[in-house]
């Protein structure tokens, strides 16, 4: 029988209670269960989590950085997004 | 793409990397970089996992259940590494699979320090104060290399592995301080692992094909001599510690250079290790080759299994 | 010794976890690929994690200054106690992964009990250990389902690895005189009681493999007082090596 590799997992850990998971890296199951079990023995030795989530890589969509131009750069000057572009004067607290 | 659009392209690029900007792996890139890449993170990858086999060989034969747990740990660690590294590999475009055909067939390259033997319990100390000693030299100006995912492999890398020397260097202590036994057991691994150390810092920087161009991309920020003589000063006063003696005749401290001045090395032995002659470079690959041919099977079983249960989690849902 | 019972029957327990742990770390470096390999040094480290609780609780007991190291190495062939599952070799993965799923189904329904000892010591390493053990039977029994109920191959080694290890089984459930006098005691775990469950779980696993339940009715049984097969003083050649070559020495 012709081999079929193992295909390859993106594994987000949460590293306590209150964090997001985090992209913590990759690796080789077959399934769901086992890259939940894999997960847990390669990436989570040294107590580095509380929760896993694991996802088949080819699920992923990814933007282009071809893209970046028109995708991230355009909110680049939207200062009044923030804080800082509205002017109060200081003796005004709390806000 | 016309050639001045891949030269902008270039330009562009380069300048990113000069800037400390990480190149992601969808972003373009030379495709030299992308095989340099390959290259050079596989065959890490790769001397991370032979570099289990010297070491594994020990375990069963630890002698206290201390260093037997830590030495499973660390070997445990190297298989992690291993694959923290082929992961990153992968996003170059190129499969685990494929990386391990390449180092099965001879074409990959491996560190040849594992091509030695580790012939008694000083080995297990000896490797981990030397060899690591010398790789994370090497391995921690990575963190900062231009390739996003190795840079952020060898962050967890380097974390991992800072108990690594210590481990090796405290098995040498309780040596160089117990019975003068193990006293002639650990000068006796010093004897054997020091030259190849130095030698695992790689070639000369006149015989080195690809310094300047690793140096640009950040995938070295030192030359191997410079790597090396930082090796030699910093584990000349660690001997001294362990009151065992470089076997270098040629060891001295140079007042003028605040370095130490050392012997020729054998580069006759280490190309003939590297081209596949040294003590062990014929064992490491049949433990290899064997270990991933006795498991065919169970990953196929395993692969079979997943689809299996799929396709009758999917019947339940019609 | 004031309590040489308890003391036997601790060893008991932790030679089990101390051979189990040896022939696992074997494997390292040497498993059918790298997450699996990492998973197997798991189990194996959380054996020696066990092994060393046990004999530091049994040396305090001895109360003749022998060390944790003194009890696991400096031992004779006939002194260890563990039972022969454990000892069998890794012909090939499907063994490897049988004797663990046969050997951590019976370990997890023995450390729920232990649990309740009075005995403080051992209830605590138990509640430890009890958690490690859960993950090892997970790990061992889904790779059986996997084996069992993957290619035809697979199935075939895997069942065939079942078929030479079943002749084991019945021992775990065996009671030294040791044993016998710490369960009067109130201290120790009945292990005759966990028989039914345990091959009523194991039929029911191997089903689930597609799997066919042995039907030897012929068993070995020995280790638990010492009459071991041949593997174990291949084992212990390792396992005592360097104790025995440089005696006396620390490391």
């Amino acid at each position: 029988m012709a081999t079929k590799n193992w295909p390859l997992w993106e594994i987000f850990v949460r590293s306590k209670n209150g964090l997001e998971h985090r992209h913590f890296g990759s690796l080789h199951a077959a399934d769901a269960d086992m890259a939940l079990e894999n997960a847990r023995d390669v990436y989570t030795r040294r107590n580095e989590g509380v929760s896993i989530w694991v996802v088949e890589s080819k699920h992923i969509t990814a933007s282009n950085p071809e893209n970046n131009g028109e995708l991230f750069e355009p909110a680049q000057d939207k200062v009044y997004r923030h804080p800082t572009f509205y002017d109060v004067p200081d003796e005004v607290k709390h806000m | 793409m016309s050639e001045e659009q891949i030269r902008s392209l270039e330009r562009n690029f380069n300048e990113r990397i000069e800037r400390d900007e990480k190149i992601e792996p969808k972003d373009w890139m030379p495709e030299k970089y992308r095989q340099t890449h390959i290259r050079q993170i596989s065959q890490h990858a790769h001397s991370e996992i032979v570099g289990m086999l010297p070491e594994g060989n020990w375990i069963t034969r630890a002698p206290s259940l201390r260093r037997k747990v830590a030495l499973l740990a660390k070997v445990q660690d190297e298989a992690g590494h291993g694959l923290y590294l082929y992961s990153a590999c992968e996003t170059l475009g190129v499969t685990r699979d494929e990386l391990y055909e390449q180092l099965h067939t001879g074409k990959a390259k491996y560190s040849s320090i594992f091509n030695y033997p580790a012939l008694t319990w000083a080995d297990m100390g000896a490797i981990g104060w030397l060899v690591d000693g010398a790789a994370i030299i090497n391995q921690v100006p990575l963190c900062n290399t231009s390739y996003g995912p190795y840079a952020r492999a060898m962050i967890r890398v380097c974390k991992e592995e800072s108990f690594h020397q210590r481990q090796g260097f405290e098995i040498m202590l309780k040596l160089a301080n117990g019975t003068p036994e193990q006293k002639e057991l650990a000068q006796d691994a010093l004897n054997r692992w020091w030259w190849p150390s130095l030698m695992m810092l790689g070639p000369t920087d006149d015989k080195s094909v690809h310094t300047e161009q690793s140096m640009k991309w950040k995938l070295k920020r030192k030359t191997n001599d410079e790597l090396r003589q930082q090796f030699i000063d910093q584990t000349v006063p660690q001997a001294d510690v362990l009151g065992l003696t470089i076997p270098d005749p040629d060891l001295k401290w140079n007042e003028e250079r605040q370095s130490y001045d050392f012997g020729e090395i054998d580069w006759d032995e280490f190309w003939q290790v590297v081209k596949g002659h040294g003590p062990m470079n014929k064992e490491r690959m049949k433990a290899r080759v064997g270990a991933w041919e006795r498991g065919t099977w169970v990953r196929d079983a395993a692969m079979a299994y997943a689809e299996k249960k799929r396709a009758r989690k999917e019947k339940e849902a019609v | 010794m004031k309590n040489e019972n308890l003391y036997n029957y601790i060893l008991g327990i932790a030679d089990n976890s101390l051979i189990l742990g040896q022939r696992l770390g074997e494997l390292t470096g040497h498993g059918p690929n790298l997450e699996t390999d990492i998973a197997c040094t798991n189990i194996s480290l959380d054996l020696f994690g066990q092994v060393r609780s046990y004999f530091q609780y049994a040396g305090k007991i001895a109360g003749d200054g022998r060390s944790e190291d003194d009890i696991a190495m400096l031992r004779k062939e006939r002194e260890y106690k563990n039972v022969l599952l454990v000892e069998q070799p890794n012909t090939n993965f499907a063994y490897t992964i049988a004797r663990q799923f046969l050997f951590d189904a019976y370990h997890l329904a023995f450390l729920k009990e232990l649990q309740k000892s009075p005995d403080l010591t051992l209830s605590a390493i138990a509640n430890k250990c009890v958690k490690e053990v859960s993950y090892h039977e997970r790990f061992s029994s889904d790779w059986v389902r996997r084996l069992g109920d993957g290619t035809e191959e697979s199935r075939e080694k895997m069942q065939e690895a079942i078929n030479d290890l079943w002749m084991y089984t019945d021992e775990l459930f065996h009671q030294t005189e040791a044993d016998k006098a710490v369960v009067a005691e109130g201290i120790g775990v009945d292990v005759t009681n966990l028989k039914t469950a345990y091959y009523a779980y194991v039929a029911e696993v191997l089903e689930e493999a597609t799997l066919e339940v042995p039907e030897t009715k012929y068993f070995q049984k020995g280790g638990k007082n010492g009459v071991h097969t041949e593997h174990l003083g291949y084992i212990l050649a390792e396992l005592q090596y360097m104790q025995r070559t440089y005696p006396n020495m620390e490391w």
